[in-house]
């Protein structure tokens, strides 16, 4: 590794860049979703509703979650592996219960008429919310992966890197909610 | 996805990190780790190819196949019968497979052979060697992006031998044609592999485009600036861009398509009657999926045509012992070609019914990717102007290509007038131009490419005369082919269609699509050629006996003629100028890695 960093110049480390790309690719595909969805807003035949309470509840869980990810990075920096260890493992659970919120909203947008197969409208939230959850589960699969990790006890790793390069997607998706919530909330 | 796969390549990434000794005791690799699951990128430029070449072989084979049909008609052909089966009945293609063909030539084409194929090869060929670098930013991601390739090409394989037969709806799948399974035979299982192999391919190419984006703004060698680097680089950083701000919107496109098919959605679908009776699905709009479509499919081209400009670019200065004129300009284009290529899509919306006032600034737009287009040209030719070129088939090959790209893209601007387009949309005259201006254009770059660095990735040299016979009679057929066919646009007559002989307007041009089909089957004949030179020269190739065989300036040659994982056997070279010294000071070339001299100035 040090071989490595002192030969191949670089400013920040690959992984990370690719991060930010990746996070780029994954804005785009967003905004493919809801300029369609603007497109289709702007056509006859679309129906408004309110949407479901329980997002503002995962809005709040996805918010303490960004938190506990910041503290875990935090206590990892400073060595305190048993505190970071707690802090990814409830980082993980909040990203699951962020994922479950979602599809009790799912759950309760079909018991007020509004299945999948509905309103196109309502087939936009399914859509977008439904790709975003998978987003934030592919987040809580790197965790249970630093997770295992963090309890090898044969190689130890000192490198903040992964646990930063999570830390970063797990805000992106974060952010990347709130936008989705403030756009599905005013662009009704 | 792509985030798990950064986090798995932690160790990965370091592979070739070990110092020199370390190396040599690891470099017993067994075969599946040097052949297979190989995370050099040299050899996973070669999987592209190969990979590529193969799929180059079946698209092409599919257009001979079509053209027969709409070549000879009324002829029917005994053994077509035997490959194709039920889908050729008594000798001649049925409508079905007609269009199952046409589709898969097109889907083939653009996405396996002229994107994976094509920047997949030399992207991940070239990036490292030429920026100086040990490998990717992750070789394990780049790694994964061939697999994932592989297994799209699997699917989409796989889709050719469904009962239902293949995807039929043409490459660009539009609903409701390809949102309703009962619409036509094509339009079942067919489309799902379809999908789902675009699904896979996607993400392929999104993992092999950060890894390019990665390795070349941050891995450069000591002294190689951003403006030190070859066109090549420049060319591979903005397709790999364009590839991974459009490929996603193609992906949301897929996903909703996908929900309309088996969901019961109606993101596309409205109004819609099959065998008499209305479908439930209200409020759809199959324009929605066009402009998603074509948010992509038009930055597509470009994702097909930057890399070869780039190959083009580097040849010409190499094959003409001259440096690339307007080297900055070059950059500029290709930098106003990657802006514009976002801004044009709905130039293939014309006729769907689209704002005439927004349909103008789409005109606007599109004409004015012109300027940078003439720019390049322009520099090309005064780049090859009064130079001492060695003939070889690579700076053939792109010659050839400036004379296709100049010719097709002139057509580009007729059809980029949406009031031109009424007349000539979905004719033969749009077949002919994309052909020229991005099929055989982007296969003379690939061309140019693999004649000029074959030496690199085998250690070999191609047979020269085979290449030479390969040239000329690919691009004078390419010509002979394409040519009549804007006249027979310009008549009106339509693309797709199964058989025009019942019309006495296209009647005429019976024996002109005879013709073409016969010209059709000689230049197929002339690239099996190739590819026997291809695989031939890999085994028994002259062999290369120095390191720098075209005494270029680039640092892809200063490494050994077979150089290993990790490139360079000592330290990486530090670089002192720009690419294209050539022709210096009373020298033939000063390659990339001389310190500048006293009395010198740098470019």
């Amino acid at each position: 590794m040090d071989t490595m960093t002192l030969e191949q110049r670089k400013k920040i480390h690959p992984h990370k860049y690719s991060l930010w790309i990746a996070m780029g690719s994954i804005t785009m595909m967003f905004i493919g979703f809801t300029s369609a969805y603007i497109v289709k807003r702007s056509q006859a035949n679309w129906l408004a509703f309110e949407l479901p309470h329980i997002f503002w509840i995962s809005t709040a869980v996805i918010l303490t979650s960004s938190l506990t990810i910041h503290l875990a990075l935090k206590q990892f920096r400073e060595r305190n592996m048993q505190r970071y260890k707690q802090l990814i493992t409830l980082t993980a659970f909040l990203g699951v219960a962020f994922a479950a919120c979602q599809w009790i909203g799912f759950s309760q947008l079909k018991s007020v008429g509004l299945p999948l197969n509905g309103p196109v409208s309502a087939s936009f939230i399914y859509v977008i919310v439904g790709v975003h959850m998978l987003h934030v589960l592919g987040g809580v699969v790197a965790l249970l992966i630093m997770f295992g990790r963090a309890y090898r006890t044969r190689v130890r790793t000192y490198s903040a890197v992964p646990i930063e390069v999570a830390a970063t997607y797990w805000h992106f998706v974060d952010v990347l909610w709130i936008y989705l919530l403030i756009f599905l909330s005013i662009a009704r | 996805m792509s985030n798990e796969a950064t986090l798995h390549s932690q160790q990965e990434v370091m592979h070739g990190a070990h110092d020199h000794h370390d190396h040599e005791h690891h470099h017993e690799d067994s075969f599946i780790s040097k052949y297979v699951f190989s995370m050099d990128h040299k050899m996973i430029a070669k999987q592209f190819l190969i990979t590529g070449i193969v799929w180059a072989i079946i698209g092409a084979f599919f257009s001979v196949l079509f053209r027969l049909q709409l070549g000879f008609p009324d002829a029917t052909f005994p053994w077509l019968e035997s490959i194709l089966g039920h889908w050729a009945k008594g000798g001649r293609i049925t409508a079905e497979a007609y269009y199952a063909l046409v589709t898969m030539h097109g889907t083939i084409l653009v996405f396996f052979v002229l994107t994976a194929g094509l920047s997949g090869t030399f992207s991940n060929l070239l990036i490292p060697l030429q920026v100086g670098a040990r490998d990717m930013a992750s070789p394990f991601m780049n790694c994964l992006s061939y697999w994932f390739f592989f297994l799209a090409s699997l699917v989409m394989m796989a889709s050719l031998f469904v009962q239902t037969g293949p995807a039929s709806g043409g490459w660009t799948m539009y609903p409701p044609l390809s949102a309703l399974g009962d619409a036509s035979i094509g339009s079942k299982i067919g489309v799902d592999l379809w999908l789902t192999s675009m699904a896979l391919f996607v993400v392929s190419q999104l993992l092999g485009g950060l890894n390019y984006i990665s390795t070349l703004l941050n891995m450069r060698t000591k002294g190689m600036a951003m403006t030190k680097m070859p066109l090549t680089i420049w060319s591979f950083f903005f397709t790999a861009v364009l590839g991974v701000l459009s490929f996603p919107v193609l992906l949301s496109g897929f996903i909703l398509l996908l929900m309309d098919r088996h969901a019961g959605t109606s993101f596309y679908l409205s109004d819609i009657f099959i065998a008499g009776k209305a479908l439930a699905n209200e409020g759809g709009s199959a324009i929605l999926y066009q402009h998603l479509f074509w948010f992509l499919g038009h930055p597509e081209v470009y994702i097909i045509i930057l890399p070869a400009m780039g190959m083009v670019s580097e040849v010409l200065a190499v094959s003409s012992r001259k440096p690339i004129f307007g080297y900055l300009a070059m950059i500029g284009s290709l930098f106003a070609i990657c802006i514009l290529a976002f801004l044009v899509w709905a130039h293939h919306m014309f006729v769907t019914g689209l704002n005439p006032f927004l349909g103008a600034f789409f005109v606007l737009l599109t004409l004015l990717i012109a300027v940078p287009s003439a720019i390049k040209v322009f520099n090309w030719i005064t780049t090859i102007w009064k130079g001492n070129i060695n003939f070889t088939p690579a700076s053939l090959f792109s010659i050839g290509f400036v004379s296709t790209f100049i010719s097709g893209g002139l057509t580009g601007i007729w059809l980029g007038n949406s009031s031109i387009d009424i007349h000539l949309h979905d004719t033969m005259f749009v077949i002919a131009h994309f052909h020229i201006v991005m099929g055989v254009s982007a296969f003379f770059g690939m061309f140019a490419g693999i004649y000029h660095w074959f030496p690199k990735m085998y250690g070999r040299f191609m047979n020269q005369t085979i290449g030479y016979i390969h040239f000329w009679v690919t691009m004078i057929g390419a010509y002979l082919i394409f040519w009549p066919m804007h006249y027979e646009g310009m008549a009106g007559m339509p693309r797709r269609y199964y058989d025009v002989s019942g019309w006495a307007s296209f009647k005429q041009f019976g024996g002109l699509n005879e013709f073409i089909t016969i010209v059709v089957i000689l230049v197929f004949a002339v690239q099996l050629l190739f590819v026997f030179n291809f695989f031939y020269s890999i085994f028994k190739g002259r062999k290369l006996t120095t390191q720098n065989p075209w005494n270029a300036t680039t640092l892809e040659w200063t490494t050994p003629i077979h150089a290993g994982h990790g490139n360079w056997p000592g330290e990486i070279p530090e670089v002192y100028r720009w690419a294209y010294d050539y022709s210096k000071d009373g020298r033939d070339f000063i390659p990339q890695t001389e310190p500048i001299g006293p009395n010198e100035s740098a470019h």
